[in-house]
């Protein structure tokens, strides 16, 4: 069975939504290149979880909305998908920008909550541990240094270049990924102040050579969110959904299974 | 037609295979490539250039703005404005910056400009400029962000200057509770002519063009088929708007070299503007273009034309397509002249010192030019304006 693709309409603003699967809701929070397309991790997931994946607003085919300003506007605008979604007990798992804010929702409002996970977030800063700059980077830069294994950056770079459409959703998504984090970079300054509030029991993935968000954050995230474990994916660059998505598959559904018993 | 000095101060002593191991001259390129004992002779045979401009009989004198790069050295322009302003004493002064995006308090420069042309009594031309792609990577200013900063800098600064102060400002980027700018500009009927430099965008035409501004578009750096073809989509948008645009609302920026003979001019220019077009405006699609700072749509359009083909510029390139003008004082005269004709624009900026072009030859190009050039196109614009 494939997954299913919808356009829905939240406090006015138009998103796409794909899905697949029965069981607990996992909702999914894509990183800086979106989520257009149906991925293997996402299928795997979906054989125990009811997988919800929406393009955030400002993101591949979702609306451009005018309000959206900032990383708070868009955790805001997911409590208000929660609500439309009806959803209780949601396992909420986010990678890099995804699992920022993952996080500024889960200090915002976990009732609707049943845990969460937070792949190579941003959001925080440790001084002395500098972030890649995605922004500089090439093409080429951008898909050796998202991976360890350059057979996949191999892969991407032999990939035939997009279409203008596909074009034109790559640097929409590169725009609003810069306006949530250009300045400061990938950082709400506050957010380290109230990771304390995240209730639910939280899992950290992280990739030991990840050159877009240093695994050197890690510890840090481990210690600013009191439920927590890290799991440190080894030989894997910043995207472990993708590079590792045997072992981020069974870390989140083992995680989830654990947790909601 | 009006004739003006323009520099852009280039750290001509640059080490020119810097890009053996960098890929720009601008943001990431060490600072210690700069040699100030060096610098302190450049800045200073470039403010007397730009003075012997005033002694020459130029209409006026225009500064640059850009951050950390060798390109420009002049990263806060009115610090070269100030300077000039005191030592010359006939020219108009135009500061093209300044890139209002970058700053937190855009009210700096309603002060900035506003003090220049009180010492000048009134020889201010204020520049209101984005700033380009660079700048938003040096400064750490958000470039999602920088058509919006733009305009409600520049309401701030109007604000400032035609409103009696104290008044209130109330933006998204910007608020103040106390706009009450002192000194008051010189020139207050209404404010000081205010000139938009650009790349070339039909956005910023449009603003510019609209009856409340009328402000002069000034195209950079382009060849002279998009010079022509956005000074006639700012006519057409003036008329649009029910009114027909002056002269004066349009002008062209670009580098000149004229010499005794076009095959003198040719030698001495071609290693010094090589200089300026593949060291130092060398940069990379993702520095000069980040994201936001034009129109998804313009980005596609600069991507396939880059995919398309991405020729290194020489000067026989930039002499073809009109970018560089280049020759005897005849051959420049007969392309001037047939430009302005066709084109129809007021206000000519030439780049007489370019890239790594010494203080003799730069001096040589000034003088041949405002004395075999300039009073030509002064007289038969003139009189095929009355």
């Amino acid at each position: 069975m494939s997954f299913t693709e919808s356009l829905e309409t939240v406090t006015g603003t138009k998103i796409r939504i794909m899905r697949k699967g029965t069981g607990g809701p996992l909702l999914f929070l894509h990183g800086a290149s979106g989520a257009s397309r149906w991925l293997p991790f996402m299928d795997k997931l979906s054989e125990t979880h009811e997988v919800i994946v929406p393009e955030h607003p400002g993101f591949g085919g979702s609306d451009s909305p005018e309000w959206l300003d900032n990383i708070s506007d868009l955790a805001f605008f997911y409590l208000d998908l929660l609500d439309h979604l009806g959803l209780e007990k949601v396992n909420l798992v986010g990678t890099s920008i995804g699992g920022w804010l993952a996080a500024e929702i889960a200090i915002c409002n976990a009732t609707k909550l049943g845990s969460l996970t937070v792949v190579a977030p941003a959001g925080i800063r440790v001084k002395g541990i500098r972030k890649g700059d995605v922004f500089m980077w090439n093409p080429q830069e951008t898909a050796r240094n998202l991976f360890h294994d350059q057979a996949f950056a191999e892969a991407m770079l032999a990939a035939p270049p997009p279409s203008k459409e596909g074009m034109e959703i790559l640097l929409r998504n590169k725009l609003t990924s810069a306006k949530l984090a250009w300045e400061p970079r990938f950082l709400n300054p506050d957010l380290h102040k109230w990771l304390h509030r995240i209730s639910v029991p939280t899992l950290i993935v992280w990739g030991d050579d990840d050159k877009a968000m240093p695994v050197g954050y890690a510890p840090a995230w481990r210690e600013l969110i009191p439920n927590s474990r890290l799991e440190i994916i080894e030989n894997c660059g910043h995207l472990p959904q993708i590079e590792k998505a045997d072992r981020f598959v069974e870390l989140v559904s083992g995680f989830i299974g654990e947790v909601t018993r | 037609m009006k004739f003006y000095f323009m520099h852009l101060m280039p750290y001509a002593d640059l080490d020119l295979s810097y890009d053996e191991k960098h890929n720009s001259a601008w943001v990431t390129l060490p600072n210690t490539y700069y040699d100030p004992k060096k610098g302190h002779q450049l800045y200073n045979r470039y403010l007397d250039e730009l003075e012997y401009a005033d002694q020459l009989g130029f209409d006026g004198i225009c500064v640059n703005e850009h951050h950390s790069n060798a390109y420009g050295l002049m990263p806060i322009p009115g610090v070269m404005a100030g300077a000039l302003a005191r030592r010359t004493k006939n020219v108009k002064i135009a500061i093209l910056g300044r890139a209002l995006p970058l700053l937190n308090n855009p009210l700096t420069v309603a002060e900035e400009f506003a003090m220049v042309d009180n010492i000048t009594g009134g020889r201010l031309i204020a520049g209101m400029v984005r700033g380009i792609g660079a700048e938003y990577h040096s400064w750490g200013v958000n470039p999602a962000f920088s058509h919006e900063r733009f305009q409600e800098a520049h309401d701030l600064i109007l604000q400032a200057w035609t409103q009696p102060g104290p008044s209130v400002f109330e933006g998204k980027h910007y608020n103040f509770e106390y706009v009450n700018v002192w000194p008051r500009v010189y020139q207050d009927n209404p404010h000081p002519p205010i000139w938009i430099p650009s790349q070339g965008s039909s956005e910023t035409i449009e603003w510019a063009a609209h009856p409340d501004r009328k402000y002069t578009y000034l195209q950079t750096f382009a060849s002279v088929s998009t010079v022509a073809r956005y000074m006639k989509m700012y006519k057409d948008v003036a008329a649009g708007y029910g009114y027909e645009a002056t002269e004066d609302q349009l002008g062209w920026s670009l580098p000149l070299y004229v010499a005794e003979t076009d095959e003198i001019a040719r030698r001495e220019a071609k290693e010094h503007i090589e200089a300026f077009l593949q060291k130092f405006l060398r940069m990379p699609m993702e520095m000069l273009l980040p994201p936001g700072y034009t129109s998804v749509k313009s980005m596609v359009g600069a991507m396939s034309a880059k995919a398309g083909h991405s020729m290194k510029q020489t000067i026989d390139s930039v002499i073809e397509e009109g970018k560089f003008i280049c020759g005897s004082p005849a051959t420049v005269r007969e392309k001037l002249e047939e430009y302005q004709a066709q084109i129809g624009f007021g206000h000519l900026l030439t780049l007489l010192q370019f890239g790594t072009l010494p203080a003799e030859l730069t001096r040589k190009n000034m003088e041949i030019y405002s004395k075999e050039v300039m009073p030509y196109l002064r007289s038969v614009t003139a009189s095929r304006a009355a």
